[in-house]
């Protein structure tokens, strides 16, 4: 019988959460790495049992852990991030030139062919390679390198490389986005990047319509249409049908198109989930009402999804790598929350129940479907 | 002596002795320590700097030897193992 198991990273641990295809009864585990950070956990779509967790503290910097065993037991890997030559300088808050430092690993994406290749993104933004299971590390630095680099200035959260996502059809092909630089697609496995920026417009920058210096917050894609990406930017929902050449904007009639966290349904490529965020000042929903709004329709249009979810007094908010879906039949939807929660939908968002209510603040989340 | 999450990453005592030959100085101590415990390598010391991260302080006989160069010899009570190296998680919130 099919299975599922969300993997939680948390401001102060990683939770895993299990439940069978029913996802009615849940099991807790953890805290792992109990009292760091955990910007991110992944688990292989090849192995599933091969887990990947990023662990730090301003403290102690980065540990990269790895279980082999579906969170069971973990061990430490590789945990040097060297910038590839000279790193030079970004721009700053104040728009001064900034020396690039690694800081921490925000997203991990394992490869879709081999377990033992694992993607990471740093902040200060850059992409890392692993093909020994996380052992070491190499730059790509033909991201960083390309050209635009002096001028990707950090977000409020730092300048991160937060969103990969490999190309199912195309092994040569995958996408990233740094905040604040924009999205970027590599043709070429990473040796070269172009900045697939047109059409986002940012009012908050000097020129609105740059190439580069947009405030992505999360892109996704549907694994059945590889050129179609959905992205919920600082403001705005956009959607681009041609590999991010080209993005118009699709917010339609949501209440507030700011966000973070965005994704589409297993089964629909067209069915988005979002969850609007009053304001950048304001990071917290609407009137206290915790909503997720689904579109149906690739965009534009857009219903609120409510039931089971607070609609009172909630002032939570949702990072952008705290949404995921599981792909049993029914398509089950789950979101953290930074007040702890982790909510769950196994009818594609129509109904939300808690899992667990009080974890530390919630910094992602990501399901496996397994069996 | 180590604090917590170190301990608890590593698999370590709080107290950890190693084997340094002279002259003793923070960085030998730090070397002989990652040597015995491989995963605590950028976690006191900054990889691309090879410096203290600053969030860590170090004592030494009730004295602050976070701002000593890490090839300053240190005093012979710890050489000699009688006082030990602090290796300290600065306290700052969160």
């Amino acid at each position: 019988m099919s299975s599922v198991r969300v993997l939680v990273g948390t401001k102060k641990g990683a939770f895993v959460l299990s439940a069978d295809g029913k996802r009615k009864d849940w099991k807790v585990s953890g805290p792992f790495f109990a009292g760091w950070e955990i910007y991110h956990l992944k688990g292989s779509p090849v192995d599933p049992n091969r887990l990947y967790a990023s662990q730090s503290t301003s403290w102690f910097g980065q540990i990269v852990q790895r279980s082999d065993d579906g969170g069971v037991t973990w061990a430490p890997v590789g945990n040097k991030f060297a910038y590839e030559g000279v790193p030079g300088t970004h721009q700053w808050y104040d728009g001064t030139p900034h020396p690039w430092e690694f800081k921490r690993v925000w997203h991990l994406e394992p490869s879709l062919t081999d377990a033992d290749t694992v993607y990471a993104g740093v902040e200060d933004a850059a992409l890392f390679k692993s093909t020994d299971a996380g052992w070491n590390w190499e730059e790509l630095a033909g991201l960083r390198k390309h050209g635009t680099g002096p001028h990707w200035q950090p977000g409020a959260g730092g300048m991160c490389l937060h969103t990969i996502i490999l190309d199912p059809v195309d092994p040569a092909r995958m996408y990233i986005a740094i905040s604040a630089a924009g999205a970027f697609r590599t043709d070429d496995a990473g040796a070269s990047w172009k900045p697939i920026n047109k059409g986002l417009v940012s009012a908050q920058i000097p020129d609105p319509t740059a190439e580069v210096g947009h405030c992505v917050h999360h892109v996704t894609m549907h694994s059945a249409r590889p050129d179609v990406l959905f992205m919920q930017k600082h403001w705005d929902v956009m959607r681009s049908d041609d590999a991010g050449e080209n993005w118009r904007e699709v917010s339609g009639n949501l209440p507030t198109d700011f966000g973070f966290a965005i994704d589409v349904h297993a089964h629909e490529p067209d069915t988005l989930y979002v969850v609007p965020i009053k304001s950048d000042s304001e990071h917290f929903p609407i009137e206290g009402k915790l909503q997720v709004w689904r579109s149906r329709t690739g965009g534009n249009e857009w219903e609120p999804l409510t039931a089971g979810l607070p609609q009172q007094n909630c002032y939570v908010n949702v990072l952008r790598d705290a949404m995921s879906v599981d792909t049993l039949d029914e398509c089950g939807v789950y979101f953290g929350t930074s007040g702890g929660q982790v909510y769950a939908s196994s009818n594609a968002g129509e109904s939300w129940s808690p899992i667990v209510r009080d974890l530390p603040a919630v910094m992602s989340v990501e399901v496996q479907t397994l069996g | 002596m180590l604090p917590q999450h170190l301990r608890t990453l590593a698999g370590a005592d709080p107290e950890v002795r190693v084997e340094v030959a002279a002259p003793v100085t923070i960085g030998r101590v730090l070397d002989a320590l990652e040597e015995r415990y491989p995963t605590l390598r950028g976690t006191i010391r900054d990889y691309s700097t090879g410096q203290r991260r600053p969030f860590l302080r170090f004592f030494v006989c009730e004295e602050d030897w976070s701002h000593e160069l890490l090839d300053a010899e240190l005093p012979k009570a710890v050489s000699e193992g009688r006082e030990p190296l602090l290796i300290i998680g600065a306290i700052a919130g969160g």
